[in-house]
């Protein structure tokens, strides 16, 4: 789909992460978006509404993010690739119909662009609070995978890379941004086609007589099957059995609802990335996403310059959670220290998986402004002397 | 077993269906099968979206692309799906509690954009599945499950709301008229557009019991009796009040204006610029 001239905007380019991640999103083929107005997520509808019309595409202004969701999971159904951004307050109007997503396995990407909250909050400026809401905030057991850009390049590459992931999984994909990520402008290099590996909906070979919308394919993902073709397939927030008909039984329900985690959990090894730096021989590590990792890279690298043994463990996925990654670093380092700007919500899950190893730090504020690299030295050289 | 005519539109492996006896969401959905025969439309390009309830119940047992969405949020699905797929003809099927009062604000915003989806509204005055609670349409002095002394709400009047938000095509039968219903419902399915049908039916289990106005058959008999055939009557004059004895019926909106989306001003004079240019 990226053929199309104008499509792809090839180059090195001055750009902020709303823009790039609005490019990523028309790279990787979506042509489908619907948003409601919300600082500090706004540009990225305004941008995708005066780029996709020339290519074809939709953008539309719907009546409140309920809505835009849902208009996007319908797009994406009706065969389109789709997706939505937005900010706190939105994305708690939103949570409903994620839960609707996972359970009908839609292929869908929503932008959370966090600022402070709870509520109204500071709409201007940044937060990484909504972590444990993009994992919990739909109710009834399910999974998401979220993605953590830490500058405008990764906006862009993680976009792709969430509708790859989408359409791979069949899960809802959260492109969990943050205020500052969102509005700094850095150099975005945006390849050249052939460099740009992009999934494509794939779609049964089953006849429509013989297809099942939910008989688990590969890996336990179903197959999806085109609307409009004879299948007459059923889809339904209901709990369903392979035919997409509903079922009102325990029996379907666990089984529906362990596959729903068990092709993510089970593929987590291949879903999650994170970096490292200067973990080989570390004493203390730091975790960080998004923004926060930024200020964390520049607090080890002084520790290093010390002589302090520390290093950055980079989450890019934050769910699933590099569960064993943490579990095997907390069996050999001093300390673990989560910076985030919330009060303590992927620590949770750091300290989970640390299983009482290596010390649990927390480092991290309500938001509303970024660390400072010293504080994280602090903390740094405060753990080493554990 | 016999088979029955419909049987071929009907996602026969799911029947019998979920619906009371004396329920009249049964009878709507013979009459809208009976409608996408005449409207001669093909069966592969036909897709109905449903909310929650009773009546949103009907995507499941209709033998079309089918999708039972949330609650109040099947015009939003709808509307990404013609939008995605113009080449569909989406219907949405489902009661007036999820399509006006969780699901109001889409109804408007969708009737004002002209969005070219056709909405069929099952009107039985209550909450049927969670237990006869309040509607928007309830009338005032029912009894309810959340009103036990009597509801004091002013009624909606379901199709001045969707004519004065911008619905280019408004129809209110009952189910006693299944073949008007059907030819109106043909209708609106060949057309483009925004359009809304409002279908009284009983709910005999909750409202008809409750506020003893009899059984299923009691109802179709009022309907009968009162209903008065008046097309081209003004929304705002169809109000629904049963001291009035009277039900007035028929198609009251018939017009053209730009459909969402196929509009010269939008993407279409954007597409023409890049050629241009
Ligand atoms: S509860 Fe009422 S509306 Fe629901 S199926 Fe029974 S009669 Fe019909």
């Amino acid at each position: 789909m990226c053929a199309e001239p104008l499509a792809l905007l090839t180059g090195v380019h001055f750009m902020d992460g709303n823009s790039a991640v609005c490019e990523g999103a028309i790279a990787a083929g979506c042509r489908f978006a619907a948003g409601y107005p919300i600082t500090p997520s706004t540009e990225i509808m305004e941008r995708f509404a005066s780029r996709v019309p020339r290519l074809g595409g939709i953008c539309i202004q719907m009546e409140d993010e309920c809505a835009s969701i849902m208009a996007c999971i319908g797009a994406v159904w009706g065969g389109a690739k789709a997706f939505t951004a937005t900010s706190g307050p939105g994305f708690s109007l939103m949570m409903e119909s994620i839960g609707y997503a996972a359970m009908t396995e839609t292929p869908l990407v929503v932008v959370n662009v966090q600022r402070a909250g709870p509520s109204t909050g500071l709409p201007t400026m940044p937060a990484q609070a909504d972590m444990l809401q993009a994992r919990w905030g739909s109710h009834g057991d399910y999974r998401v995978i979220a993605l953590c850009p830490n500058s405008p390049q990764e906006c862009f590459d993680l976009a792709i890379k969430a509708f790859n992931l989408a359409e791979t999984w069949r899960v809802p994909v959260l492109i969990m941004m943050d205020e500052v990520v969102a509005h700094m402008s850095e150099r975005v290099v945006i390849p050249t086609l052939s460099e740009i590996a992009v999934v494509q909906r794939r779609y049964t070979q089953v006849r429509p007589g013989e297809y099942q919308p939910y008989r688990p394919a590969a890996r336990g993902v179903p197959e999806m099957a085109p609307v409009g073709k004879g299948f007459f397939m059923h889809v339904t927030g209901l709990t369903h059995d392979a035919k997409g008909y509903p079922a009102m039984d325990p029996e379907t329900q666990d089984a529906l609802v362990r596959r729903f985690t068990a092709k993510i959990d089970s593929n987590a090894d291949d879903i999650i990335v994170y970096e490292e730096e200067e973990i080989a021989d570390a004493e203390v590590v730091v975790v960080a996403y998004g923004i926060t990792s930024r200020a964390a890279a520049a607090a080890v690298e002084e520790a290093r310059a010390l002589g302090i043994p520390a290093g950055l463990l980079r989450l890019v996925t934050a769910w699933p959670f590099p569960e064993k990654k943490v579990r095997e670093l907390s069996g050999r380092v001093k300390a673990l220290i989560m910076v985030e700007l919330n009060l303590g919500q992927m620590f949770l899950e750091m300290d989970r998986c640390a299983k009482g190893g290596a010390q649990s730090i927390f480092l991290g504020h309500a938001g509303g402004s970024i660390h400072r690299p010293e504080a994280i030295l602090m903390a740094i050289q405060k753990a080493a002397q554990l | 077993m016999n088979s029955h005519p419909s049987d071929s539109y009907l996602r026969t492996d799911r029947l019998p269906h979920l619906w009371c006896p004396g329920c009249g969401i049964g009878a709507t959905m013979n009459s809208f099968v009976e409608a996408v025969k005449l409207s001669g439309i093909s069966r592969k390009s036909l897709a109905v979206v449903s909310g929650i309830g009773c009546s949103g119940r009907v995507a499941g047992y209709l033998k079309a692309d089918s999708f039972h969405t949330t609650h109040g949020r099947a015009i939003p699905f709808a509307t990404g799906l013609a939008l995605a797929n113009p080449g569909l003809r989406v219907a949405v099927y489902s009661g007036e509690g999820d399509l006006v009062a969780i699901g109001g604000n889409h109804l408007l915003h969708a009737a004002r954009r002209n969005v070219n989806i056709m909405v069929v509204c099952i009107n039985n005055f209550t909450y049927g599945m969670t237990g006869g609670q309040l509607a928007p349409t309830t009338p005032i002095g029912s009894i309810t499950a959340t009103t036990p002394y009597g509801s004091t709400e002013m009624p909606c009047n379901l199709v001045n709301l969707a004519a004065s938000a911008g619905a280019v095509f408004v129809a209110r039968w009952t189910v006693f008229h299944v073949r008007q219903l059907a030819c109106t419902m043909a209708e609106a399915l060949v057309r483009r557009g925004f359009s809304f049908i409002e279908v009284l039916s009983p709910c005999p289990t909750l409202h008809l019991q409750r506020n003893n106005l009899g059984h299923g058959e009691t109802e179709m008999r009022y309907f009968k009796e009162y209903s008065r055939v008046a097309n081209n009557t003004s929304p705002v004059e169809a109000g629904l009040d049963r001291r009035d004895r009277k039900i007035i019926v028929g198609t009251f909106v018939k017009r053209e204006r730009a459909v969402f989306f196929d509009s010269p001003d939008s993407v279409t004079l954007v597409r023409k610029k890049k050629v241009k240019a």
